[in-house]
């Protein structure tokens, strides 16, 4: 079965890429992804805290280096109770 | 819900299902899908959909007449914080009020620079506005404690700054600036102190604030009350230092789609696009119940009683509005009978039937209805509010009449008045006397229609009106209204030319100009101003670079006497010809045939779906009118007015 955090993740990247047929993977990264500049990365990770509940720091901001890192990340902060 | 009235804008129906397919259908589409876009901008679109819609919009964009029912606005944006991200919510959201946006960007923290070199990208754009998006943080402020004398002069300092950067965006690039006052921060230096004391950030920036908005009186440049709108949410929420700190974005981005609506409705204001009359449902929108089932003394209205307050302040705000010159009406499922007998009997009703200008209580579906108010009051359909607390009502409005804006309301009536106000449907850049004037106006003008019905006989009946008209040139008194009408008049107007005061002035003093303001007064009131015409001289030509007409006074016979007027003066001033011409809109057919029912005859010049219409000054000839002329020279206000009869 498809992790539940990816397939949620998935439909939060489609909106913000305005692409429906965008599939992701933990590999993916920034370079992959048209239009995945600086302020479309901010609107990205406001839409996954606001649709998890969590809170990221800048500088666990700065340290994803793709999705997996994201997922991950998510994940821990959703352990973690940081539910807002 | 307060808060998430703001950030949902929750006035706004929810966005569809399919919302994400619509935009991708609009790229297909071939033709002009301004009526889809503004439909799909309609909806309570958060920042990922906005820049959806901002990307589909612009992918048509390039296509000709893909936009073209919407009106073209080019948007310069400066900045001392990242505004790039503003871009696309404020393109989808200018569709909301029906404009098709451009923005044109400055580098980041290019604000002087910017202003001043002319060849600038903002500059060379030729933008019709540009947005001083200014944070705080970008502004010299800092100041010691506890010296009033020193923080003035810094803050004069701040707005000496901003008054170059206004004055050189003026110069370089004829555009009006929108200047944002500032959001100030929420952590405090002492306490409650920090609003009294001298030098604070709280005290400096109020001051600020309130000194910039004051020296915009009577200026062409607008403010945008971004303070206004952050201490609405909440300062706290709206500052958000993490984002300044990654990207310097100047506050959260839950609240860009209030931001850019904000924006958009100040911009939608200079295009005339302001709403301007209120219809109200009566059974449970202005009272607890239903009048019909419930009778005068079931119905819940007045103090006393958390639900009878609701109501009360529904009444309360709808009679603030019209103080501040927005129309009322009624439209009602109900006998017209009982509908009344509230307004007649009931002690703690508030509005009264002399405030509305039409009451309409029948059987007849809702849209029908509005569209009848719409007209019996001469206004489109894009003026129109309709506040109704029926959802299934709401829907049919809105699907009927897509023009008529129709506020989503919450469950519970006690905020009815916050949502309804939320929503900005009736900003207004000025407060000029005739607004406070203009409900009796549409209201008189509504008895004149009832009138004429049950007279019959439209030259009888204008007689009895007891008109004067005033004719006058431009002058520095009557400017302001006059750059109101020139920039709000759509549906009389030939040519649909918009200007600034500052152009107004200007013309004032040009020779080859003649130009009229024109008032009437009749027995029902002053209506005002109500006219005004622009006509610029090339060699013994008139060419008739405005005109145009307020509705109020459709069929008083005015435009017979503007142009008589015109003629008596085109001979004094040796013009042999009179050329009008047409340039047709969405919003100006009533004008179509204007040049051709005064007798003009029509030019074999046809120029890009424009007609054109000349008149031989030696061939007009004079006839009666039902109205008294009054002239008033320029310079001449207080003396004698020349007065003679037509």
């Amino acid at each position: 079965m498809e992790d539940p955090i990816l397939t949620r993740l998935t439909s939060i990247f489609r909106e913000v890429f305005d692409d429906d047929e965008l599939v992701l993977k933990p590999e993916l990264t920034a370079n992959d992804v048209d239009g995945w500049d600086s302020l479309v990365h901010i609107r990205l990770i406001l839409s996954v805290q606001k649709a998890f509940g969590v809170k990221f720091s800048a500088v666990e901001m700065n340290r994803l280096k793709n999705v997996g890192d994201l997922i991950a990340l998510t994940k821990h902060k959703q352990a973690a109770g940081v539910v807002t | 819900m307060s808060e998430s009235l703001y950030t949902e804008l929750q006035w706004l129906p929810r966005p569809p299902e399919d919302f994400a397919k619509r935009c991708r259908v609009l790229r297909e589409a071939a033709g002009d899908v301004g009526r889809e876009v503004r439909a799909l901008a309609s909806f309570g679109l958060d920042e990922n959909k906005l820049s959806r819609l901002a990307n589909a919009i612009e992918a048509v964009r390039g296509r000709p007449d893909a936009l073209r029912s919407l009106t073209p606005f080019r948007l310069g944006i400066v900045s001392n914080a990242t505004s790039h991200f503003m871009v696309p919510a404020l393109i989808a959201t200018a569709a909301r009020y029906g404009i098709a946006l451009e923005c044109v960007e400055a580098n980041y923290g290019q604000l002087m620079q910017e202003a001043l070199d002319a060849d600038s990208t903002v500059n060379r754009a030729r933008p019709d506005a540009v947005l001083v998006a200014l944070d705080y943080r970008g502004l010299a402020l800092d100041v010691p404690l506890g010296d009033a004398g020193v923080v003035d002069a810094a803050v004069e300092r701040a707005l000496d700054e901003l008054r170059v950067v206004r004055d050189a965006l003026r110069r370089n690039s004829g555009a009006s600036c929108i200047l944002q006052t500032l959001a100030r921060p929420v952590e405090a230096s002492f306490g409650s102190l920090d609003l009294a004391l001298p030098g604070t950030r709280r005290n400096v920036i109020d001051l600020f604030n309130r000194k910039l908005s004051a020296g915009l009186a009577g200026k062409e440049d607008l403010l945008l009350d971004v303070a206004g709108l952050a201490e609405t949410v909440g300062l706290s929420a709206w500052h958000d230092p993490a984002l300044w700190n990654i990207g310097k974005i100047p506050f959260a981005n839950a609240y860009l789609p209030i931001y850019a609506d904000l924006t958009c409705r100040l911009i939608a204001a200079m295009r005339g696009k302001s709403r301007r009359c209120l219809v109200l449902d009566l059974d449970n929108t202005l009272w607890g119940g239903v009048i019909g089932d419930d009778g005068l003394e079931g119905i819940v209205l007045g103090q006393g009683d958390p639900q009878g307050e609701a109501f009360l302040a529904v009444q309360s705000a709808a009679l603030a509005l019209r103080e501040r010159g927005i129309v009322l009406a009624v439209s009602s499922k109900n006998s017209d009978e009982i509908a009344r007998l509230p307004f007649r009997d009931h002690p703690e009703m508030l509005l009264h039937e002399n405030h509305l200008a039409v009451f309409q209580a029948n059987w007849n579906d809702k849209a029908t209805n509005i569209r009848a108010i719409a007209e019996e009051l001469s206004l489109g359909l894009e003026s129109l509010v309709f506040l109704d607390d029926n959802p299934a009502e709401r829907r049919l409005v809105r699907d009927m009449l897509p023009e008529v804006a129709v506020p989503e309301l919450p469950e519970d009536p006690a905020f009815y008045v916050r949502t309804l106000l939320a929503a900005g449907y009736f900003e207004a850049l000025v407060f000029s006397p005739e607004d406070q004037k203009r409900a009796d106006f549409y209201q008189d003008n509504a008895r004149r229609v009832a009138l004429q019905r049950a007279t019959g006989d439209l030259d009888a009946y204008l007689e009895t009106l007891g008109m004067t008209i005033t004719f006058q040139p431009f002058d520095e008194i009557g400017r302001a209204r006059i750059a109101q009408l020139i920039n709000k008049s759509n549906q009389f107007n030939l040519t649909t030319r918009r200007y600034t005061e500052a152009q107004v002035s200007e013309m004032e003093a040009d020779p080859n100009c003649f130009t009229l303001q024109v008032r009437l007064v009749d027995t029902f009131g002053d209506n005002g101003m109500i006219s005004v015409i622009i006509c610029r001289r090339e060699a013994d030509d008139w060419q008739v670079d405005t005109w145009l007409m307020s509705c109020r006074v459709l069929g008083r016979r005015v435009e017979q006497a503007v142009l008589q007027e015109l003629v008596s003066h085109a001979r004094k001033l040796g013009i042999t010809r009179i050329v009008g011409t047409y340039r047709p809109t969405e919003r100006n057919r009533l004008v179509e045939d204007h040049y051709a029912k005064l007798g003009f005859t029509e030019c074999e010049c046809p120029t890009e779906g424009s007609t054109q219409w000349s008149l031989d000054v030696a061939n007009h000839k004079e006839t009666s009118l039902p109205m008294k002329v009054v002239r008033i020279a320029p310079n001449d206000i207080h003396a004698a007015a020349q007065v003679e009869s037509m």
